[in-house]
């Protein structure tokens, strides 16, 4: 009893829980994107795989971190441009699509990861980005730490939740891209241009997907290898529904899952005699559980998954 | 610039599809190796040579060939109907742990060889079923999305198998190693080659298509699954319970996945351990998409993956590009096949 | 008058099929023009081209005196045109203000200005008198309701040309009538409207001028008050086609009976304590306004649902298992409401469609195994005896036009020689040629002995075929009236839930019966 105590009164436990959570928001808030026009975005696990390596891969061959976080999100675009050509201007199968983009861009990766670096028997590092512990705010007890000490891209993620909160709900263009997601004859039939909107949202959804993977080498860790992002992107998928397709219910869910992610981390080394697997399924599971609390009460967007072909008779 | 359907969609082009697609994917994945600083040519060639020029090559080709059959089956029956079965590799790694489960029986290990392969496949098939049940389950009782949940389980199947390997089922004579005990030698299919790895499976796969095929083409069930993959609205209207279709699609795509699972343990490796799978399961979709949900076609489109697969080994040895120009290309694939059938079913009109 | 619109020379052709051929029309201000003609005639073509859906491939559309740039609707919004879609272009998510202030206002401002919009909105539904409420989402509210937000979506963007695809399409009588009002005063305050229709009643009583589009071609044109509905009948159609007569026929035994028959559902779509006899050799109507239970209705007696409560009674036999292979084994042919969506399956071919619902059945089986040869031959026989036009066996069915269609499903029902029809909506959507047909074969199985029970939206359509019609109000069902006694007006108020009449009609018409007996 004392043991959870103490791992729930632990700064360290707790900051851990903005560091799991940052490649969760990013993902979520990408597939949101993309979800909120229309388009199910099943690349996403790919694009991570993709954005990180490409962010590692940039800083590793003397780029900024920075650098390698714009290179990453302009990889993730392009994918988001593949994904999106093909199923919105050709309406193709989002399911099938999205993972060939799976896994076309994750076997690229590694295809382009090995080419870079032949032959390394451990993977070759970088330096991450540092905690920017921001003046002032930082020096709160407890709070300051848990949130005033980290890393720029993980005040970027929250940064991009309120921005996105506020830029579908408080703007014409957001207004627009939701009735594209609800309904796109109607935004058609107020001059709005629907398969533009969806290719955009999606280009930028895919660039946030690609920026949570680059958040991996660059921040989390300082290295790219294989099977890293181990089902991060479909566990954002999910999240998109327990938040129903929300903003500020998105940051909710990536930080509850990151809290049970980082607890269970911690649970591990002070239980005895339970096998660590069942701690690391313990992600998965609950993705699934918050799929079943939320499956029928969450409103869907209702063109989910429906191409629009203008003018098909 | 708009696409106009086409009303007569011809058989010509419908065949042609994958031959252009894998055309063009190689074309994609020509680039990429010109890049690395090789010759695409010579690169194919060295591909075409591993996997086909010497008897060994053949033979291997044809045991990676097995596994993805299975796997590219159980998508293409499940894509059908529409229920999106993307947990290939979790049902694969079910039913290669029910193998090694079943195989620790002893008195399972007693049986003669026939029937013990016949109860271990069975048992493969049905571990892949329950764990396709579950998420379908899900979907039919509380409208969760199948797709999401497939994937995740896959991540806790293979933990799973990591688990027990690593807790009850372990190999003590296995130095450390994670791996299963070994299954009994009655459980072993016996070899269609001399001196190689190619097994009996094959033929199971094979079978499995043509079985497969009939199913979808002459079966009152075949039919009312095609029916609520297409329009579930009007299948039942029509009286096809959808339900119902729906268990019996993912009891045979499970099961196949399963059983691809079971087949790779008793045929191959003789253990199961948390590299069985090259990630037969997501192959198993590419394939599936290749054949254009063909059940005969999904044995072409696992022969091309296998060639790329074991070709792409030994290209890269010779030619120093990684080898993981075969996951490229046949990804890539995918995506040129989704274009290649687009197109046989619409004009592109200004 | 000032001459606000003019379509000049206007053809569209999607592959071979000509849409629309060398169409010209103009609108004046102040005026109402009704663009008449039947389903398939060109008019939604016509009306997609003025509002930039669609690009025509010859003439020009002048707005004002200004041509319009082909293919843009943002530009036929700023020109002052406005279109209410038959199929509401709303979103049921959204709010009645969003929905309205969509892509009205320049995409990178930095923020929405939602009081201005709200306060313009309500400016104008006072002045139009389209009273809704904007922070209502749009699924909370009534097809009437959405109609109103469609009108004001154009409204809001300046429109000063109104155009309507079938606005009464879905609306009962009575809104149908308010909704003439409010576009006569729109037009008295300066709008010029079109409105598209293909019901007669409507375009004489609210139209100053007709156009008459046949295949996609003006074939006429006159002023409302120098024609009659006989002769925009022929000219819409372009001969006289004649629905066939109900000849008289004695009903016979009670085929199918519902007691208290209840289903729980959500809003209009539950039946509440329905009661009544369909006899052999007799035709009863169940008319309603959509989404009052009638598709439930159906449904039931169709396998789809089992009732919460009460029964139903196949010759005399509760039924005890509602599903589709045991209603259609004890007698009962199902034609569906909605003939793609639920009648057919277009990526499967024709045989398969025609033998899907039966394909339990001994002829089209056996353990499991389909008997392709029996399944097809069947087929062919449907396709020749009942004139299925461009259908082959093997062929995919998505092609078939709806007459078509309806023709096959007729035909795969028919076949199999039900003792009862449900026959829902049956001629929604067809031409009056094919609507002929459908009659035809309605009557047909009646006169053989069949029991029909004909559920419909179309007054006409159910006092032609009826010998007793009910309506269907709120999951209720009326007592039914004796089709002799049954005017427009009577079933009117029967749609409106009030019964009083139509009891004392069934009082008089039982106590007659019990007379003659």
């Amino acid at each position: 009893m004392s043991t959870l105590l103490d791992i729930l009164s632990s700064i360290g436990m707790w900051e851990a829980v903005l560091r799991i959570a940052t490649p969760l928001i990013f993902g979520t808030l990408g597939v949101l994107l993309c979800e909120r026009v229309g388009v199910l975005n099943l690349g996403i696990e790919g694009i991570m795989t993709f954005g990180a390596m490409v962010g590692w891969l940039t800083v590793y061959s003397g780029g900024d971190l920075w650098t390698g976080m714009l290179a990453a999100a302009a990889a993730g675009a392009l994918f988001g441009l593949l994904h999106a050509m093909m199923t919105v201007p050709l309406g193709l199968s989002q399911h099938v699509t999205g993972l060939g983009i799976t896994l076309f861009a994750s076997s690229l990766s590694y295809y382009i990861f090995r080419l870079a670096v032949p032959t390394a028997s451990s993977p070759p590092t970088v330096t991450p980005f540092k905690p920017l512990p921001i003046p002032g705010l930082s020096e709160i007890p407890f709070v300051g730490p848990v949130l005033f000490s980290q890393t720029p891209p993980t005040y970027l993620a929250l940064a991009l939740v309120a921005l996105l909160a506020f830029g579908l709900y408080r703007t014409p263009l957001g207004l627009a891209l939701r009735m594209t997601g609800e309904n796109p004859h109607a935004a058609d039939a107020q001059g709005l241009d629907p398969i533009g909107l969806r290719i955009g949202a999606i280009m930028a959804g895919s660039a946030l997907m690609a920026m949570g993977g680059a958040f991996l080498t660059l921040a989390a860790f300082n290295s790219f290898f294989p099977t890293m992002i181990q089902g991060r992107g479909w566990i954002c998928v999910a999240l998109v529904v327990f938040a129903s397709w929300r903003p500020q219910r998105a940051l909710l869910g990536a930080l509850l899952f990151a809290f049970f992610d980082a607890f269970q981390l911690r649970l591990q080394t002070v239980v005895d005699g339970v096998p660590y697997q069942l701690f690391l399924m313990l992600p998965y599971l609950l993705s699934i559980l918050a799929l079943i609390l939320m499956a029928r009460r969450a409103r869907v967007p209702q063109a989910l998954m429906q191409p629009y072909r203008r003018g098909e008779r | 610039m708009r696409f106009e359907r086409r009303d007569h969609p011809s058989r010509g082009l419908t065949l042609l599809a994958p031959l252009g697609a894998i055309l063009a994917a190689l074309l994609g994945a020509g680039v990429l190796i010109a890049i690395a600083g090789a010759n695409p040519l010579e690169a194919y060639g060295l591909i075409l040579k591993g996997a086909l020029g010497s008897r060994l090559g053949f033979s291997e080709m044809l045991t990676r060939a097995t596994p993805l059959i299975l796997t590219g089956l159980a998508a293409a029956v499940a894509f059908r109907a529409r229920l999106w079965n993307i947990g290939g590799e979790g049902q694969f790694y079910m039913g290669a742990l029910a193998v090694a489960a079943f195989g620790m029986i002893p008195a399972i290990a007693g049986l003669p060889a026939p029937l013990a392969i016949l109860l271990c496949l069975i048992a493969g098939a049905v571990a892949g079923m329950v764990l396709l049940l579950l998420p379908l389950g899900l979907r039919l009782k509380f409208g969760v999305d199948e797709v999401v949940t497939t994937l995740l389980l896959n991540f806790v199947a293979v933990l799973f198998v990591s688990l027990m390997i690593e807790g009850a089922m372990k190999d003590p004579l296995a130095f450390g190693w994670p791996q299963s005990v070994p299954v009994p030698d009655s459980a072993v299919l016996p070899k269609l080659m001399e001196r190689t790895r190619l097994h009996a499976g094959l033929v199971i796969a094979v079978v499995m298509a043509v079985a497969v095929w009939w199913i979808q083409s002459r079966t009152v069930f075949g039919m009312r699954a095609r029916a609520a993959g297409l329009n579930p609205r009007a299948a039942s209207f029509a009286g096809v319970p959808l339900g119902r279709t729906l268990i019996v699609v993912a009891c045979l795509s499970g099961g196949m996945a399963g059983l691809a699972g079971a087949i790779e343990v008793m045929g191959v490796k003789g253990y199961v351990s948390t590299d069985l799978s090259p990630s037969y399961g997501y192959s198993g979709i590419i394939i599936a998409m290749l054949a254009n949900l063909n059940p005969l076609g999904v044995i072409a489109a696992a022969l091309f993956s296998a060639v790329m697969f074991v070709g792409a080994d030994s290209m890269s040895r010779a030619l120093g590009i990684p080898s993981y120009i075969a996951d490229v290309t046949v990804a890539l694939s995918l995506l040129t096949m989704l274009v290649a059938i687009f197109l046989t079913q619409y004009r592109i009109r200004k | 008058m000032t001459r606000v619109l003019e379509l000049d020379g206007i053809t569209k052709r999607f592959g071979a099929v000509t849409a629309n051929e060398d169409v010209s029309l103009h609108l004046d201000r102040g005026e109402i023009v009704a663009l008449l003609g039947e389903n398939g005639a060109g008019k939604t073509t016509l009306m997609s081209i003025l509002f930039g859906h669609y690009t025509a491939d010859e003439g020009t559309v002048k707005v004002e005196g200004a041509e319009l740039p082909p293919g843009k609707s943002r530009a036929a919004i700023k020109a002052g045109v406005g279109m209410v879609h038959q199929h509401f272009a709303l979103a049921p998510n959204l709010t009645v203000l969003d929905n309205v202030m969509t892509g009205t206002e320049s995409l990178w401002k930095l923020r929405s200005d939602r009081r201005a919009g709200r306060k313009r909105l309500v400016e104008l539904s006072e002045r139009f008198g389209l009273k809704v409420d904007p922070d209502a989402r749009v699924s909370e509210l009534s097809v009437g309701e959405c109609q109103r937000v469609e009108i004001l979506k154009a409204l809001y963007n300046d429109a000063r040309i109104l155009i309507l695809d079938e606005p009464t399409a879905v609306l009962t009588a009575q809104e149908a009538e308010g909704l003439f009002a409010t576009l006569k005063d729109m037009a008295a305050k300066g709008l010029s409207l079109i409105f598209i229709s293909h019901k007669l009643g409507e375009v004489m009583s609210a139209s100053d001028r007709v156009v008459v589009l046949r295949r996609g071609k003006v074939v006429a044109e006159r002023r409302t008050s120098e024609t009659s509905k006989e002769e925009l009948a022929e000219l819409m159609v372009g001969r006289a086609v004649k629905r066939p007569e109900r000849p008289p026929a004695t009903p016979g035994a009670v085929l199918l009976e519902a007691v208290d028959l209840s289903l729980g559902g959500r809003g209009g779509a539950s039946l509440k304590s329905v009661n009544f006899r369909l006899h052999a050799n007799e035709t009863l109507g169940v008319i309603g306004v959509s989404g009052n239970g009638q598709t439930t209705l159906a449904g039931v007696v169709s396998g789809l649902h089992a009732p919460d409560g009460g029964a139903l009674l196949v010759e005399g036999h509760e039924v005890d298992r509602f599903d589709v292979p045991h209603a259609i084994a004890s007698g009962i042919g199902r034609i569906p409401e909605d003939r793609n969506a639920e009648g057919s399956i277009g990526d499967m071919a024709t045989w398969e469609n025609a033998v899907l619902e039966r394909i339990w059945a001994p002829e089209f089986s056996r353990g499991g195994v389909v008997k392709r040869a029996a399944a097809r031959a069947e087929t062919q026989g449907i396709i020749d005896t009942y004139d299925v036009r461009g259908a082959t066996v093997d062929g995919r069915i998505r092609l078939l036009s709806g007459g078509n269609m309806q023709k096959l499903i007729l035909g795969r029902v028919l076949n199999a020689g039900p003792k009862i029809l449900v026959a829902a909506q049956p001629s929604r959507g067809l031409d009056e040629g094919a609507i002929a047909g459908v009659h035809e074969r309605l009557l047909e199985a009646r006169g053989r002995g069949a029991g029909v029970l004909l559920i419909s939206e179309d007054l006409d359509e159910v006092m032609a075929l009826s010998d007793r019609i009910c309506a269907i109000v709120n999951g209720r069902l009326s007592p039914a009236i004796p089709a002799e006694k049954a005017n427009s007006q009577l079933l009117g108020l029967m749609m409106a839930g009030d019964w009083s009449a139509a009891e004392q009609i069934e009082a008089g018409t039982a106590r007659g019966t019990a007379d003659a007996l």
